[in-house]
Parts: C-alpha cells; structure tokens; sequence
C-alpha cells in the first residue's frame, strides 16, 4: 500500500512484474481447461442429480445447464454455464458462451424453483454471452436483462458461485443472488481483459495490465463487497483436485443453504435489493459546486481494502498461495480482509 | 511545406461552428439550420447525437425539467490507470461536456403529464454507465415508484464504464432490481434507445421498458461488431444490429422519428398510467393500514407491493 500523501492514498501507478504474473496466473487457472466444470461439480458435490433441457420457446442451449439436484440435506435447482474439457465437447458446448436460449431455459428453472419452493444454486463460468449474430437476432441482450430480473424478485434463496470465469452481463445473468461465492482462482470482471486492452490500450497485447487494472481476482472482488466467501482450493488448484474442491463448496454452499432456508422470504429479498442495491461508488457533492479531488473518501476507503487484498495475492509480499489453505478440513474463509 | 498565414491560424479558415458534414448523405449542412430540424439531416434523415440539454428541452414541457441529483460524480474505486489515470479521463469529460457525468435525472412533464425521466449523453465517455449513471438511472426508478410517476429513460451508451470494473457490472444488477420493483407495482416504464444503445445498458434497462422506443437508424447491440469480429472471427450481415432490425426481431414496439418522439410519448403516457397505491401495504404492514400509509413512511414504498392473493381480503378491507 503506497502511503498516504496529502491526505489521500495515491492509486497504485506501477504495475510491476510480480503483480501482473500473479494475476494473469489466476487468468489462466480460471481458465484451464482441466478445471471442474458446472455438470462435473454438480455431480461431485451432490446426488439424484436429474438434467432438464429446454426453454420452450426456441431450443436447448448446451452452453448452459440446469435441473435437479440434492445437496447435503436440501433438494435443490441448479442452473450453471457449460463448458467442456476437450475440443470436441467444448464446441458442443459453444466454450460455455449461451445464447438467448440459454437465459431463458434458466429462467424457466428460476421459476420452476420458485413454484416448488426449492432453493437455486448458480454456478457461474463462462467468458460471457455468445456475441454472434444468431445471438443478437434472438435477443440474448433482453434475455440478459430480464434474467438479472427474474433473479431479483425470486421468492425462493439463491446461492450464486463463480467457479471459473465470471465474464461480465453473460455472467451476472445468473448471478444475482443472496450470496455470492467464489472459488480462490476465479475471476469476475466486467470484459475480458484482452476486451479492454483493445479498446482502452488499443493494443490486445495489454491484457495482463488490464487484468491487474480491473482487479479480476476473486480476493479483490471479496475486498470489493462484490463476492461475499471465497473458498480455497487445494494447493495445486482446482484442475489438479476436483474432488477436493468440490467436497469444500459443497460444505460452503450447505452451510449457506441452512441458513437462508430459515429465513423469512419477505426479508430475504429486501436484503436481496440491498445487496445490489449499494453497489458502486460515487461522491455527492450536493448542488453545483465545482468538483474537488478531496471528496474521494470513499474511494480511498475502498482502495485501502484493495491494497491489503494485494497482500492475498501475496504479489507484494510472501508466497503466492496463503499457507494452510490446502490443510484445513473446513473451507478457509478469506476473512483478512 | 503549407505557408502558414501569421495573420490568421490554421483551422479557422473554415469556421466549424457554420457547417457539418452529414455523414448519412455527405451534404453539408448549415448547424442554425441542423439545430431546428432537431439535429435530423433535411436531406437524408440521419439522426445525429443529441446532447442532453437538447433531448430534454425537445422531450419536456417548456420549463417543466427538475433536475434531482445533480452532484453526484464519480470517484475512482480501483485506482484505475489505462493510459491515462480514470481520474483524468473524467475531469476531461467534464470539461468537454460541462456536465458531471454520462445521465441526468429529475422530473417533468410531456403534455402536461408528469413523469420521472433519465437522459444519458454519449458525448460523456461514450455514455459509459458507472456508478454514478447506475446510481441516477435506480433513483429516477425508486423515486418514480415512490411518486407513482411513469418512467423514461432515453439511452445512448457504448455500455458498462471499463474503468469502474465489477462495480460497472454491478449496476446491471441494481438498476434492473429497481425496474422490478417497478414493474410488479404497476407503474409503467418507456425505454427509448438511441444511436448507441450497446452493452451492459442494452442487457439490463434499456431492453426492459413496458414499451421499447428507438430512433431511426439506431445502433442497438450486446456486442458491437467490432466485439463479435474480435471475439469470434464472424462478420456481420449489413444493417444488423440498427433500430430496424431489432424492431423486425420482435425487441422494439416502435422506431419513431425524432420528430414525432415526443407526441409518441405524449400519446403512450394517456395509457401508462402507474396502478393506484394499494390502500394498504400488502405486506409487513402491522401498523398503520390507513390509505396513505406509503405515503407518509418512506421506507415502506421500497418494500414489494406485489398483490399477495393470500391477502386479498385484508387488501380489500382498507
């Protein structure tokens, strides 16, 4: 953390090389192919596991999955992006990248859910919505949209985890929930981070800088108030331990499930809109007076939780990996921050 | 070598403020002229970009426009630096365009009809949507909700603001959340999307109003077609993604020409008009079921006011 001259923290101007290796790891972790997916989490963390398919109107996107599933003690809907871990899979699958159908096959779910009385489970991966032109014809903007709507006034729980990509709107579509948890290598960001290196650098070969610029990573989302829990994963990552992963989300997400399954539903939403609700940060400097650089605060405030964030990272300081992540028998809540 | 006049600067030979070239039909076109056809092209009928003063006068009841939150700015939440700090870029768009940031807010009147209306600027950092456009676009919906006024928001926006990262994102989220709320109350909502509509404001407000508007020739898209051919090798067909398509795929009740905007507006608001305030708050309400109790707790208008049939005779009752 830079300190604090005349009066507020300086942004942090050098990227240096630690840092973005550091972060474009966690890219590429997110990333990795061999990582597990929604279907093969869903199958490692719960059992009656039964597949639905279709939105009724259009098709059935494979890019996007959903249905029944018991986990721990709850029977539950879970809806999740799709992405395959061989070629040939992962073009079926569209790279997990749905179109509008896809949306609105979890829309059908998310009410389906709500009908029964059955809390959802999201889990989150993909680099976004598909972008082609099948896409726009079919409105995946709207679906979008609407989706992050249906979410919001859901009255059933929601728990949402982003357990590989969080590629922007593709992403939150599923995403709006009463938590919102991460896996330690995920990443949550508003473009890809070669999507802003072409149009803020103008150059895609900046998309390491723009990773570390957009603070992708799922401690500085957590740090961010935008992910609530991160749980680690086992020393070598995700892809290396599946198993293990899975075991620890599974816990997280039960121990989440039995609390909000005992909450009155009425509140729940309100604190739902809440959540969302502060998201963001502005000053208000009242009527028209010129701006000044000192109404900052909050800025600030939020800059110092990233800078200690940075320490998560461990970029600026010590190992990489927090130690004692891959030992313990409960998942490690990041609470240092 | 250009001889350099010392008497007069290069670039004022031909004034700018006199003459814009339209780039719908390359006619040049006289800016007196351009500003009275409500920056249409006489000749072939581009729309150019409005700025945020000009939809608001041609839109509202002459002096009606309150504006309602007026010093809201942004702050830089990520010490974001691309080539140039985020801070930098804001106070350069400021100056630029004289307002703060990419929407204003308040409340006015379209033919003697009141409603709450947001208006985005894409002369400000492409109209991005920050926080602070997050922020305007919610409050013009609560507050809309609380007064029972229609809303309209009038887009023009590239889509999320890259520099505010997540908390960008996030305004997807609360802005729909708000238009929910909104909606399961009975109150109506026009989104009118002008050229550009793209994004993270095309995937939460802008695609949701009760009535979809958009101005001729539109771009409107999730992903522009530079996204598409960078993310996906696919080139895209001629004239796709403009006001005209969506309206043929279904996305648009209308695509209304500037002119005719606001007597459109004008003739929708006669039927939107917001569902009366239950008489008692459907839920949560163990006090105070008088008629006004909304009214007089603040809080309570956030609360969700859908009809809960389970209920319905308490409802009935007040």
């Amino acid at each position: 953390m830079p300190p604090a001259e005349g009066g507020f923290v300086q942004p942090h101007r050098v990227d240096h090389e630690a840092l973005r290796e550091a972060v474009w790891a966690r890219v590429q972790q997110a990333r990795d192919v061999k990582r597990p997916h929604t279907l093969e989490l869903v199958g490692m963390m719960a059992t009656d596991v039964i597949e639905l398919h279709g939105d009724r109107l259009f098709g059935d996107d494979p890019a996007l999955v959903g249905g029944f599933c018991r986990i721990g003690e709850h029977r539950a809907v879970f809806v999740g992006q799709q992405k395959g871990s061989e070629v040939e899979e992962n073009v079926r699958r569209n790279f997990g990248m749905p179109h509008a159908e896809g949306y609105r096959k979890a829309m059908r779910l998310f009410q389906l859910a709500e009908r029964l009385g059955l809390p959802v489970v999201t889990l989150i991966d993909t680099p976004g919505a598909y972008p082609g032109a099948a896409s726009e014809e079919r409105g995946v903007a709207e679906a979008i949209a609407r989706s992050i709507g249906v979410m919001a006034g859901l009255r059933t729980p929601i728990v949402c985890v982003i357990t590989g990509e969080g590629g922007s709107g593709g992403a939150l579509a599923i995403a709006v929930g009463d938590v919102v948890i991460a896996l330690e290598n995920a990443i949550y960001s508003v473009i890809s981070p070669e999507g802003c290196a072409s149009i803020l650098w103008r150059a895609p070969e900046a998309a390491q800088q723009a990773a570390v610029a957009m603070r992708l990573t799922a401690g500085e989302q957590q740090a961010l108030g935008v992910i609530d829990v991160v749980v680690g994963e086992p020393t070598e990552g995700a892809h290396a331990a599946p198993e293990e992963t899975a075991r620890r989300l599974g816990a997280q997400i039960v121990t989440q499930l039995d609390r909000l399954m005992r909450r009155d539903l009425d509140e729940l939403l309100q604190e739902r809109y809440d959540r969302f609700r502060r998201m963001g940060a502005f000053a208000d400097s009242g009527s028209m007076v010129t701006p000044r650089p000192e109404r900052q605060s909050l800025a600030d405030r939020l800059r110092m939780l990233l800078g200690s964030s940075r320490g998560i990272l461990g970029a600026e300081q010590g190992p990489l990996r927090p130690e004692a992540a891959d030992d313990q028998d409960e998942p490690p809540l990041r609470e240092d921050v | 070598m250009p001889i350099k006049l010392p008497f007069r600067p290069r670039g004022q030979s031909f004034p700018p403020d006199l003459w814009t070239k339209c780039p719908g039909c390359d006619e040049m076109l006289y800016n007196k002229q351009l500003e009275k056809s409500l920056r249409v092209c006489d000749t072939c009928g581009h729309h150019f970009r409005l700025r945020v003063d000009a939809r608001l006068r041609q839109l509202l009841d002459h002096e009606t426009f309150r504006e309602r939150d007026a010093g809201l700015e942004s702050v830089d939440p990520l010490g974001f630096v691309d080539q140039k700090p985020y801070p930098d870029r804001v106070a350069e768009a400021r100056t630029k365009t004289g307002i703060r940031d990419a929407a204003l807010w308040g409340t006015g009147a379209i033919g003697g009809q009141r409603v709450a209306i947001c208006v985005m600027d894409f002369a400000f950092m492409g109209g991005s949507m920050g926080s602070v456009v997050g922020e305007k676009v919610t409050r013009a919906a609560e507050a809309a909700l609380a007064d029972r006024l229609p809303l309209i928001v009038v887009s023009a926006s590239g889509g999320a603001r890259m520099q505010e990262g997540t908390l960008a994102l996030m305004q997807l989220a609360k802005t729909v959340a708000a238009l929910r709320r909104l909606s399961d109350a009975g109150v109506p909502y026009v989104s009118v999307m002008t050229d550009p509509t793209t994004g993270g404001v095309f995937a939460s407000y802008a695609a949701l109003g009760d009535v979809n508007l958009a101005e001729p020739d539109a771009l409107i898209a999730f992903a522009g077609a530079r996204v598409s051919a960078g993310t996906i090798a696919e080139t895209l067909p001629e004239g796709f993604q403009r006001a005209e398509f969506l309206f043929q795929h279904g996305f648009v009740d209308q695509v209304v020409k500037r002119a005719d905007l606001r007597d459109t507006l004008a003739g929708l608001l006669q039927y939107l008009r917001p569902r009366p305030r239950p008489r008692a708050a459907p839920t949560g309400s163990e006090n105070g079921t008088s008629g006004n109790g909304l009214l007089s707790r603040p809080l309570a208008a956030f609360v969700d006011v859908r009809p809960d049939p389970r209920r319905e005779p308490e409802r009935t009752r007040g």
